[in-house]
């Protein structure tokens, strides 16, 4: 195995671990800061694919600051054992179905992907700034800006839902 | 020479630079308070008080090591080794100098040159607010985790008007690599030239995410005891305060990078014609200019934190949000207009 | 208005300019730079020392005649007179063969001071009829240990080779005021007002 494939399997291995740690962790912060360890295994994989500028953004936005948000909220509300709500059967039933739907999807959709093949790294500077800039404003310039109409229309909600107790 | 070894020495000589600024610039905030309010400052250890650092070190080690019984203390010892990791980090990026020339290897003197430097910046930078957070929450105390979640949303705020202000250079400079920032000022102005607002931003935004004054409410003394170190004692509470400082050094060593040349100084290839020195001459020169620039930020820093009082922080908040934000965006709207009408972009 | 420094506070509508802070900033920096150099006010204390009055009341010194005898008599009028309460003294008869080491017939055996209670009124010194202690200009050390602040004998009592002087401490008043001490010591306070009132 060469030295890029190790460092594959061992970010593998440790994205898998702490994900599984986030889901089974007793305390809500040992979730977060392993999905913030997840975080980093994953933006390690994406510099094995050569999309530096992806790994740099993946840390900056989702490690850096929505998990620090979540980080704040879970210290702030104080979670614990006698404050979690108790919930009823049907609702733990519903969730059990829903997440299997969930599985069920993904299986499916993996399942005609197994005739790709690995395509190799095309290009090598297929991750850098300047051709996610060009792809960004050129041929996905219709997507990008109707995504940012989006997150702007949740900012104004947002703002709108917190003001509101004023008027 | 091996360029590997190269590197592994380059390293360990900016670790120890790094170090030692770090431990002079808590000599230098003692000294710099004292003279600007009229007193001597440390001037018992060693001559002149130089001494004064290693007796503070030697200070720390000895002191008790506390960990609150009720805290949770893989997260408690945790959290300062992250501020420290993390404030380690930022300085890879940075350009001390230009290259010098060993028989016939050539090498760059800077640890490494990623074409997304400033974005390396900023992910480190945003990573350096857990060690805050979770050595807070960890400490099991309200003062600590009301100084950490005061850092946390103060750092998050700032570090969009931070990388507003920064996008606005990016524009005119068109590359994310701080190398080729650095090198595109060798001749002519400096980038504070074409980014006076970005470059007062960019100053105060440094300030809060350092967490210095006038901006350090995660640990105002008079409110919050120590905030998020209020609990941490010993060499634990040695690794937040240097931290604090090694924060400092980079981020002086940025803003002379972004907006003052970095490692160039005004007429250096006139003068290396003038008088016929070497590159390597040159690159040490280099040194010499950039370490010098980042040592008056560093003054500068100290200088600020002793001239203006704390925030309040809705008054922080208000900053933030409203002003600089909004200023940014201004900045980097006028930067747009003034490139497309002089012809820099097609 | 005693400095005629005060100002009125306006509480007018800041302008643009002022709302930006930037320029109150800015003169504030100056303001910090000027005083780097400025003439610093920090006294080095072992090494230089503030000027003390010739008057300056520190630590006690029981003094001793010119033969070098004691001049204590353990009246205990000091212990009396002492607000704080600092002072005690157990008193003994003097034996033929130490007359040359003690003034008078009575002499203090043990004369302790306690240097926290202490208070450096000087009254001590205004009660004594026999001149035997005096505050110097000495500052009293510090230490670690309660029990320490304890002075006896030992540390007050001046040595024979090394005498003080506390000549410098009798200015013109304290010597006219001496004079005919022995009835002035055991006058109460009101006396004492009356007296003033009649030398001037």
């Amino acid at each position: 195995m060469s030295i890029s494939q190790y460092i594959f399997w061992f970010l593998s291995f440790v994205a898998v671990l702490s994900a599984l740690i986030v889901v089974f962790a007793k305390n809500p912060i040992y979730s977060v800061l392993n999905l913030i360890i997840t975080f980093f295994a994953i933006a390690g994989h994406y510099f094995l694919l050569n999309a530096q500028f992806l790994a740099a953004v993946h840390i900056i936005v989702y490690a850096g600051a929505i998990m620090v948000l979540f980080l704040y909220v879970i210290m702030m509300l104080n979670l614990n054992k006698e404050t979690e709500p108790h919930k009823k059967q049907y609702v733990k039933l519903v969730a059990v179905v829903a997440a299997g739907l969930l599985m069920l999807t993904i299986i499916g959709s993996l399942k005609g992907a197994e005739a790709m093949v690995p395509a190799g790294i095309v290009n090598n500077n297929i991750g850098t700034v300047e051709l996610i800039g060009d792809k960004l404003f050129g041929e996905f310039l219709l997507p990008f800006e109707v995504s940012s109409i989006l997150l702007l229309s949740a900012m104004v909600g947002a703002v709108y839902l917190s003001k509101k107790e004023l008027h | 020479m091996q360029p590997l070894l190269i590197k592994a020495i380059l390293v360990v000589i900016i670790f120890v630079i790094t170090l030692l600024v770090a431990l002079y610039a808590t000599f230098a905030e003692r000294k710099v308070s004292a003279i600007m309010q009229d007193r001597i400052g440390p001037n018992r250890a060693g001559p002149f008080g130089l001494l004064q650092p290693l007796a503070d070190g030697v200070k720390m080690f000895m002191k008790e090591e506390l960990i609150p019984s009720l805290s949770n203390k893989w997260l408690f010892i945790i959290g300062p080794c992250i501020a420290l990791l993390t404030s380690f980090m930022t300085g890879v990026v940075i350009p001390w100098g230009g290259s010098i020339t060993i028989g016939e290897t050539t090498f760059d003197l800077q640890i490494t040159d990623l074409n997304i430097g400033i974005l390396y910046l900023f992910g480190v930078v945003s990573m350096g607010v857990y060690g805050i957070m979770i050595g807070g929450w960890a400490s099991n105390n309200k003062f600590s985790l009301i100084g950490a979640i005061r850092a946390s949303s103060q750092m998050i705020s700032y570090e969009i008007a931070m990388g507003l202000a920064i996008i606005a250079l990016v524009m005119t400079t068109g590359t994310l690599s701080l190398k080729d920032i650095v090198m595109q000022q060798d001749a002519g102005f400096a980038n504070i030239v074409y980014q006076p607002v970005g470059f007062l931003i960019f100053l105060i935004c440094a300030f809060a995410e350092t967490n210095r004054a006038p901006f350090d409410m995660p640990e105002c003394e008079t409110e919050l005891i120590g905030g998020y170190h209020t609990e941490y004692s010993s060499l634990k509470l040695g690794f937040y305060l240097f931290a604090e400082y090694i924060n400092m050094f980079v981020s002086s060593a940025v803003i002379a990078c972004f907006y003052f040349g970095g490692y160039n100084f005004p007429f250096q290839t006139e003068l290396q014609n003038w008088l016929g020195f070497s590159n390597n001459v040159l690159s040490i020169l280099q040194v010499l200019a950039m370490f010098g620039k980042v040592l008056f930020f560093i003054f500068f820093f100290m200088w600020v934190r002793w001239t203006i009082p704390r925030f309040r922080y809705d008054q922080l908040m208000t900053l933030g949000w409203k002003i600089l934000l909004p200023l940014a965006l201004i900045n980097i709207f006028i930067t747009g207009i003034v490139m497309y009408f002089s012809g820099s972009i097609n | 208005m005693l400095t005629n420094r005060s100002k009125q506070v306006v509480k007018k509508e800041m302008t643009w300019v002022e709302k930006a802070y930037l320029p109150a900033i800015f003169q504030g920096l100056i303001i910090t730079f000027k005083h780097i150099f400025k003439k610093k006010a920090t006294i080095r204390y072992p090494e230089q020392k503030r000027p003390i009055a010739p008057v300056y009341r520190g630590q006690h010194v029981l003094k001793r005649d010119e033969s070098g005898a004691e001049r204590c008599t353990a009246c205990g009028l000091c212990a009396v007179a002492c607000p704080a309460e600092a002072i005690t003294m157990v008193a003994a008869e003097r034996t033929k063969d130490e007359v040359s080491l003690y003034r008078e017939e009575k002499y203090a055996s043990v004369y302790e001071i306690n240097m926290l209670r202490c208070i450096f009124c000087g009254l001590c010194e205004e009660a004594c009829p026999k001149e035997a202690i005096f505050l110097t200009d000495r500052i009293v050390p510090s230490t670690f240990e309660r029990h320490e602040f304890i002075f006896g004998k030992d540390i007050l009592v001046e040595p024979v080779n090394e005498r003080l002087d506390v000549t410098k401490r009798q200015t013109p008043e304290v010597l006219e005021f001496k004079k005919d001490k022995k009835h002035k010591h055991n006058l109460t306070f009101l006396d004492k007002v009356i007296v003033k009132k009649s030398r001037h």
